[in-house]
């Protein structure tokens, strides 16, 4: 039973930065904007919420940092794509180049170094309550921070008339436009508050996931959120399905590739063998396991052309200019 | 106050040929800023970044052995761009021609002759297509997001690289390191001045191809057929071109331009397979395609700043313990500032304050409000 509740506990921690970048870059999206610079907001947010909790000796202000930090480097994309009409996708894109390199730059002197981690919450008399206590009063503050932010984004997007007038933009920013609602203004906070997410999913990878500084350490999660939102067909309750579908692929497979078969002996004949097949392949086919399953979920996904068109968000992508 | 565009009549054709310079003017000016924030005399930087590199003939060779994959990459990726397809998986594309290319100087090398290179040559070129086919079939069959798609396959080959040097492909007699046998000498790319430097005949290939796709792009029917399905795939059918095909087009030329440039570098510049060939090549190539101006000659020239960058990387990093990293951060800038100057040549950028009268402004509009 306790090794149930530690993967589940595993799984829920690889989720959590997936569910937040793809719950901000959601909200981004339903307003009409494609922003590929998630990974780089991402690892921006790492690396300013290590920074910040290594030099400060807090964790909180490191967590503190790294909203701060995607926020702020998302403006720059912002202010580009709302402003300028830039082409988004080439946009995003250099904004991912753009962060992974600065990220580099800022952590020359991080690297290795002992972080400060978020400490899990911890209940007098609820978190010890055997199995739920655990899952449910005992993890870190970013996982509940993640749970929140669905409910809300779900409530705020679907129950709310700002919700309502923001989606109205992401499907027609012409038609939203002409009946004077502020296109830009409402894009710019939606890709503020992308970023905001894309940060803080950066601050839980080096506060709570690994406790340091490496390079390129979100590997890929950026790109894999990405998907997420579209696995979801931008809608909250199947990122978070989603979320944690590939939190458990990603430690599922660096489960297998940790464990050793000895110790599994006495295990049910059919979880035995399954594991020594899992062990059976090269380890580099286990670590590609995240990338290859994206593939083959959006293959999935978007094989229904019809139903992909009706969920996705018809100006999503579209540079948009106020005439006047 | 507050940024308003004003569209153009018609594009500028004098910011159409400023804009990369401007861009590269905003870039120099924003690494000073960099430089000086880091405690460098920011004159002293660049002296060892953009000048000292270039000073003498055998780091021209340097320079044009980095400019090639980048060129090659690029001219390829603008094809795909012209057309509204988004290639981004340029480096799992040179990683796969780098790994199928070194497929015979691996598994035969007692195959010897003057065979052996335009196989090698020709066998990268198919693995890079092959790989960019992929995400081209998903897009095309399943109606796929090919941004995403090519993108996950970057990881997946770099995966696969990595496994092939450290299991099946290792040199046996390599003292454990993770690394092929070294190719025999008709597998290798040959230098082109070996008196003078390293460079090799992957530069060459990188000049033909920006010549060969510039005369696809703006003299034969091809590069029209680019040109409107990118602009309006609907009066693209109209014309009776085939976006499916077109996409599979763009994915094999820059796939396979991309696997060139990977059999290139391994059998050119390295001499062997590694865990790593590639200093992000296929990443840097998006940058070169956008500052060339998605044309081919203006890649070449892109090609040359960017393999630049990497070069002072390197410099700054042995002369003033600056992270290498700082090549990226300029690559990054220059992107950055390559898209918003192209803005002006479709807008006209006007500062309104917000207390301004707004003269021009349509007066429906206000009153609707």
């Amino acid at each position: 039973m306790d090794i149930t509740v530690n993967i589940l506990l595993t799984i829920a921690t690889a989720a959590t930065p997936l569910l937040i970048a793809a719950i901000g870059e959601l909200v981004v999206e339903r307003s009409g904007v494609l922003n590929l610079g998630v990974e780089g907001m991402m690892i921006m947010g790492a690396v300013g919420g290590f920074g910040a909790g290594y030099l400060t000796g807090s964790p909180w202000i490191g967590l503190l940092a790294a909203v701060t930090m995607g926020a702020v480097f998302s403006l720059l994309f912002a202010v580009m794509t709302l402003s300028l009409a830039t082409n988004q996708v080439a946009t995003g894109l250099s904004l991912t180049l753009l962060g992974l390199g600065l990220s580099g730059m800022m952590g020359t002197n991080f690297v290795g170094q002992p972080g400060e981690r978020l400490p899990n919450l911890d209940i007098p008399g609820l978190t010890a309550i055997p199995v739920v206590g655990r899952l449910l009063f005992g993890q870190d503050p970013i996982f509940y921070i993640s749970i929140a932010l669905t409910a809300a984004v779900m409530w705020f997007l679907f129950k709310t008339r700002t919700g309502l007038t923001l989606r109205s933009i992401g499907d027609s920013h012409a038609s939203a436009h002409a009946l004077g609602i502020h296109v830009i203004r409402y894009r710019y906070l939606s890709v503020i508050f992308g970023g905001a997410c894309a940060g803080l999913a950066g601050g839980h990878l080096s506060l709570v996931y690994t406790p340091q500084w490496v390079e390129n350490m979100t590997a890929g999660r950026g790109w894999i959120a990405l998907a997420l939102v579209v696995f979801a067909s931008w809608r909250p309750w199947r990122v978070l399905a989603g979320a944690y579908i590939f939190g458990a692929i990603w430690v599922g497979q660096l489960h297998v590739q940790a464990i050793n078969l000895q110790d599994f002996v006495d295990a049910p004949w059919l979880l035995y063998k399954l594991i020594a097949f899992l062990k059976s392949f090269p380890s580099q086919l286990l670590s590609s396991l995240p990338y290859l399953a994206t593939v083959v979920v959006l293959v999935l996904i978007s094989r229904n052309k019809r139903l992909t068109m009706m969920n996705t968000p018809a100006s999503l992508g579209q540079p948009f200019v106020p005439d006047r | 106050m507050r940024l308003e565009l004003v569209k153009r009549p018609q594009r500028s054709m004098l910011f159409s040929a400023l804009s990369p310079f401007i861009a590269f003017v905003l870039t120099i000016i924003a690494g000073a800023i960099m430089f000086a924030l880091l405690g460098v005399n920011p004159l002293t930087a660049f002296r060892i970044y953009f000048i000292e590199p270039i000073s003498q003939v055998w780091q021209l060779h340097e320079l044009a052995i980095k400019a090639a994959p980048l060129i090659l990459i690029a001219v390829g990726l603008s094809v795909c761009y012209k057309a509204n397809i988004w290639n981004i998986g340029a480096e799992g594309q040179f990683i796969l021609g780098g790994i199928v290319g070194s497929i015979i100087p691996v598994l035969f090398p007692q195959f010897e002759g003057l065979l052996v290179l335009p196989l090698t040559l020709l066998l990268g070129m198919v693995g890079g297509a092959a790989y960019a086919a992929i995400p081209a079939l998903l897009k095309t069959r399943f109606n796929t997001n090919e941004i995403l798609t090519s993108l996950m396959l970057v990881y997946v080959a770099q995966l696969f690289l990595d496994w092939l040097v450290r299991g099946p492909w290792r040199d046996p007699q390599g003292h454990g390191f993770p690394q092929t046998i070294q190719f025999n000498d008709s597998a290798i790319l040959p230098e082109l001045l070996p008196e003078s430097g390293r460079a090799n005949w992957g530069f060459v290939f990188a000049l033909i191809a920006a010549i060969l796709i510039w005369i696809l792009m703006s003299r034969m029917l091809k590069g029209f057929e680019v040109r409107v399905l990118g602009s309006s795939p609907r009066a693209g059918r109209f014309a009776g071109f085939g976006l499916n095909r077109m996409v599979f087009f763009a994915f094999l030329l820059s796939g396979a331009l991309a696997g060139l440039a990977g059999i290139s570098e391994v059998s050119g510049a390295i001499g062997q397979l590694q865990p790593v060939i590639s200093p992000g090549y296929g990443f840097t190539a998006i940058i070169v395609a956008f500052l060339g101006r998605l044309n081919p000659l203006g890649i070449v020239a892109a090609g040359l700043v960017l393999a630049l960058t990497y070069l002072g990387g390197e410099a700054v990093q042995s002369a003033l313990g600056i992270s290498d990293k700082v090549a990226r951060v300029f690559q990054g800038m220059l992107l950055f500032f390559v898209l918003g100057c192209d803005t002006l040549i479709h807008y006209r950028i006007r500062l309104t304050g917000f207390s301004a009268p707004k003269l021009e402004a349509g007066p429906k509009l206000e009153e609707a409000r």
